[in-house]
């Protein structure tokens, strides 16, 4: 019997806003701790908190881009419980009206594209950061604890997916596809390795064909794209061998831990924790008018899954419209404008996924001065044969030097190769006339011996000669 | 002795008086009655000599900056002011010395208000007899052997003896009101969002708002058009233009309808207060007020919806006193154990009871049956009083059931101590204003309150009627010193 893991993620994304949610302190990653802090993110008494309006419009855009609802009111809830670097014990969250509800995203694996359905996003406060001294870097085995308040209400959207998802690879790609989303939209750093984007997963199993829903385990602390995957894969490995062997899945929360690559259980108390969830009441509901959604509407950019379908469009492979699509804007729009110029998709994608990226990714010269129309006549004079594949690579070194159009810079670099027969006519006459070996071996049939000659008329040309036109020509002697 | 904020006012611009004298006849009298009362948790001798110079300074060099320019204020310990202990009469502040000035605290510093000090309240404001200090009780001026009322205890006693012109406290469910009452001073809660909550030490924040208790109903305006107004740092503070609240004191009350709250009287309430309060609404009649009986039969859930909605706010407001950031700080093994011991020493019973009622009524499994229905009661409350708002401009009551009752009768029965703010409570719940006015003195010598209540925003009106009650009730006396001293 077979069985089919089922599959939830959580996805806690902090804004990149230039402030706090609910004060003026700087939203800042790495400056020195307890520095970007006021009353109001540090609990102190008195303190009130009043909502960033930008980072509601974050929140806004992100359930736009999912195809949410966006709620026309939506309630702030404070979420209770104690813990040491949470300032007011509570968190302000969203409980039963959310900004965002009912969304979907369409997640590509092998080629294949499911679509995963959104449950909720919603908006809420970071807390601030522990670091517990000790044993095992965990509180209860800790000798101190340092706390850190500069992340203290940074705002975070947690978004919920269904649980739609079937294997860990498909969550890898679940999660990607909504990092790249959120980075599209400009709302968040999306940086995993800073801890911008943090996954939850809630993984169950059932026998395959089964409709209801097994228990499900919450997975934490997974920190990559890859731990992700791996922790997926060794809970749904647990499980099925847990029931197997005629054991039973606990509904628990448990803690992967990257380096043995183990899920265990972190200690829970009986029953599921009771956060008391009520009504904010230093908040009033935010309102989101239509006029409003439809003015952050007006200011979300193309999608990565869009995009993808239009290079797709434009005539390229689905792997490279997905690398382009990942690229950097600006490359991407070397791209655009290359097309426009006439340049056919398949070459400029390359061109851009290859020496483009390779050139950008050079720490000097920083940024590279290119344009689409450039490389259009860059890739023209290789299709033209005026310029070889070879040295279209020093064209394009000194183009990004500064040294003019791709035209000149062949022109003054002397990489203009000869293709025109009449003056190829002595030079591929004289080969013959010095080579009757090679030309007899021809003639008995070892036609590859061509190769020689072309590569020999080359040399009589200092590699200037066309080498589809010499061996063109020579073909055309021998044969004749 | 016993001037007005509007008197002195006159004085320090005729150049009879200093905002320095002033200051000094406070002080004085306080050092005189303090003993007794117990009034000041915190005298900021310092800070208000040199407000008090700067005031004059300002006041010499022509800058005058308003009716508090120059006049001795005293502040509940629950507003946060920078550099000056602020407790809220906790063990779990204790020496907590807050970065930063409340709003209201800012707007009196640049109206030229001097502060004096930080009165004493129920710990957390919870209460209504200021026993609840972990700091000791105040007494009341008018009796030293009964409560002063609460939990703005201090400031009422502060104003009615003298040791501070006019003074801030606030009131959750009747804390401004019912020790304005039980002092035999003017008491007033304006509308909710009004007056900032911005460093105001919170309780229930959906309840919770700052007032102004002075001698007189005039000073009360005076004191409100200094300290309300939009604020930016409060989210839930009321966005539009205020007129000035006094702007009909003097006007009378003819052709106004006032309404006499039917639930408000009977069991549990002196004959002596609902006598005063009946000939009040007769001789409000004989003002030309048109009386009209109304019943608001929602209110006698009131309390207990407060009791349910009130606790469940403070349980989570009250959670950030947790001994890591500030304040007391017991030591544990773990952080756990550090919190829990922080809180179990720090917090004083009525507090530890509100929290525990709060945390119960919010968990899953009674959250609809106790925090639900306590909401769904505020509805039915803010109907009743929509419904009665069509029919009447004011609505009346006495403030307290009874007037100032003895030192520890209360203690152990936090129930009757509830009772105490049955009649103020409504307008908390609706967030409506309403004003506390002495309307004279029982067979003992204690303090009558008569509340009049109005609609969000109906301050004018509001002070128009007590205005016209306190002229009607001609009550000028201030307890005498020769009783207190004993």
């Amino acid at each position: 019997m077979s069985w089919e893991a089922v599959i939830g993620i959580e996805v806690h994304v902090e804004l990149a806003t230039r402030s706090k949610m609910f004060c003026g302190c700087a939203v800042s990653f790495g400056d020195e701790p307890n520095t970007n802090v006021c009353p109001t993110c540090l609990g102190l008494p008195g303190a009130l908190p009043v909502p960033n309006r930008v980072a509601i419009e974050s929140i806004m855009a992100i359930g736009i881009a999912l195809d949410c609802r966006v709620s026309p009111q939506s309630v702030f809830h404070r979420k209770n419980y104690f813990y040491a670097d949470l300032p007011k014990n509570y968190q302000i969250s969203q409980f039963d009206i959310p900004v965002c509800r009912d969304g979907h995203i369409d997640v590509e694996l092998d080629g294949e594209i499911s679509r995963i359905e959104i449950e909720r996003a919603h908006m809420e406060e970071d807390t601030g950061k522990s670091t517990h001294l000790g044993d095992g870097g965990r509180i209860h085995s800790a000798r101190a604890t340092w706390l850190d308040f500069n992340r203290s209400g940074v705002p975070l959207v947690e978004i919920v997916s269904r649980p739609d998802i079937r294997s860990a690879s498909q969550a890898r790609a679940y999660a990607q596809e909504l990092r790249s989303l959120v980075a599209e939209l400009g709302v968040s750093d999306a940086r995993l390795e800073e801890g911008s984007i943090r996954f939850d997963a809630n993984v169950s199993i059932r026998r395959e064909g089964d409709r209801g829903l097994g228990t499900k385990v919450e997975i934490k602390n997974m920190n990559s794209f890859r731990s992700l995957e791996q922790a997926i894969d060794y809970e749904v490995a647990r499980q099925v061998d847990l029931v197997e062997t005629g054991g039973e899945v606990i509904q628990e929360t448990r803690h992967w831990e990257e380096e043995a690559g183990v899920t265990h259980s972190m200690r829970t108390k009986e029953g599921s924790s009771d956060y008391r969830y009520f009504t904010e009441p230093d908040l009033a509901p935010m309102v989101m008018s239509e006029e409003w959604v439809a003015r952050v509407r007006a200011t979300i950019p193309e999608l990565p899954a869009g995009r993808r379908a239009r290079f797709v469009g434009d005539g390229l492979e689905p792997a490279a419209a997905a690398v382009l699509s990942g690229s950097p804007p600006r490359l991407r729009q070397i791209y655009e404008d290359a097309i426009v110029a006439g340049a056919p998709a398949v070459s400029a994608a390359n061109w851009v996924i290859g020496e483009l990226t390779a050139a950008d990714r050079r720490p000097e010269p920083a940024g590279i001065e290119l344009s689409g129309a450039d490389l259009a006549e860059l890739i023209s004079l290789v299709d033209t044969g005026k310029v070889s594949s070879t040295a279209a690579k020093d064209v394009l070194e000194g183009v990004l030097g500064g040294e003019g159009s791709p035209a000149r810079v062949a022109q003054a670099r002397d990489l203009i190769q000869i293709s025109d027969p009449s003056e190829l006519e002595s030079a591929i006459a004289a080969v013959i006339e010095e080579n009757p070996k090679a030309v007899s071996d021809y003639a008995d049939g070892e036609t590859k011996i061509i190769g020689f000659l072309v590569g020999q008329v080359m040399r009589a040309t200092q590699g200037k000669a066309d080498p589809k036109a010499v061996n063109e020509m020579l073909r055309d002697r021998l044969d004749a | 002795m016993r001037r007005t904020v509007a008197e002195a006012g006159a004085g320090l611009r005729s150049g009879e008086v200093t905002a320095a004298g002033l200051l000094e006849e406070v002080l004085a009298q306080a050092s005189t009655t303090e003993a007794q009362l117990h009034a000041y948790l915190t005298i900021d001798r310092e800070g208000a000599l040199q407000a008090a110079a700067q005031a004059d300074a300002e006041l010499r060099s022509g800058n005058d900056l308003g009716p508090l320019h120059g006049i001795p204020v005293a502040l509940k310990d629950n507003m946060v002011t920078r550099g000056v202990e602020t407790t809220a009469a906790s063990q779990i502040l204790a020496g907590y010395v807050p970065p930063y000035d409340a709003t209201v605290v800012s707007r009196l510093r640049s109206a030229g208000a001097v502060i004096v000090g930080k009165t004493n309240l129920d710990e957390f404001a919870m209460g209504s007899s200021t026993e609840n200090s972990a700091y000791g009780t105040s007494y009341n001026p008018w009796d030293t052997t009964r409560v002063p009322g609460g939990s703005s205890g201090g400031s009422a006693a502060a104003v009615a003896a003298g040791s501070a012109l006019a003074a801030l406290g606030s009131d959750t469910g009747g804390s401004i009101r019912q020790p304005a009452s039980l002092c035999g001073v003017v008491g007033m809660k304006p509308t909710y969002g009004t007056v900032s909550r911005y460093g105001l030490i919170a309780f229930a924040s959906s309840l919770d708002q700052i007032g102004p208790l002075t001698k007189t109903v005039e000073d009360s305006a005076l004191v409100l058009s200094v300290i309300w107004g939009h604020d930016p740092l409060e989210a839930t503070s009321y966005p539009g233009e205020l007129d000035d609240p006094g702007s009909r004191v003097g006007a009378g009350v003819e052709g106004l309808r006032v309404g006499v709250v039917e639930e408000l009287s009977g069991d549990g309430y002196e004959p002596e207060v609902e006598t005063a309060v009946g000939e009040m609404v007769e001789r409000l009649s004989e003002s030309g007020a048109e009386i009209v009986e109304v019943s608001l039969p929602s209110f006698e859930y009131a309390l207990s919806a407060y009791y349910l909605i009130a606790p469940a706010e403070a349980s989570a407001n009250l959670a950030r006193f947790d001994g890591i950031r500030y304040g007391l700080r017991v030591a544990g093994d773990t952080a756990e154990e550090m919190m829990a011991a922080t809180r179990g020493q720090g917090f004083g019973p009525e507090p530890t009871r509100r929290i525990l009622l709060g945390t119960y009524a919010l968990s899953a499994g009674y959250y609809d049956a106790f925090y639900g229905q306590a909401q769904r009661v505020r509805s039915a409350i803010q109907e009743d009083f929509a419904d009665a708002y069509r029919r009447v401009d004011v609505l009346v009551s006495p403030t307290s059931p009874t007037v100032a009752f003895p030192a520890g009768a209360r203690t152990d029965d936090p129930l009757a101590m509830y009772l105490s703010d049955i009649c103020t409570i409504p307008s908390n719940l609706s967030g409506h204003p309403a004003i506390s006015v002495p309307i004279g003195l029982d067979t003992q010598g204690l303090p009558i309150g008569f509340q009049v209540m109005a609609p969000a925003l109906g301050e004018v009106t509001m002070y128009q009627v007590a205005a016209e009650v306190e002229r009607l009730a001609g009550f000028e006396q201030s307890p005498v010193l020769e009783k207190m001293a004993s």
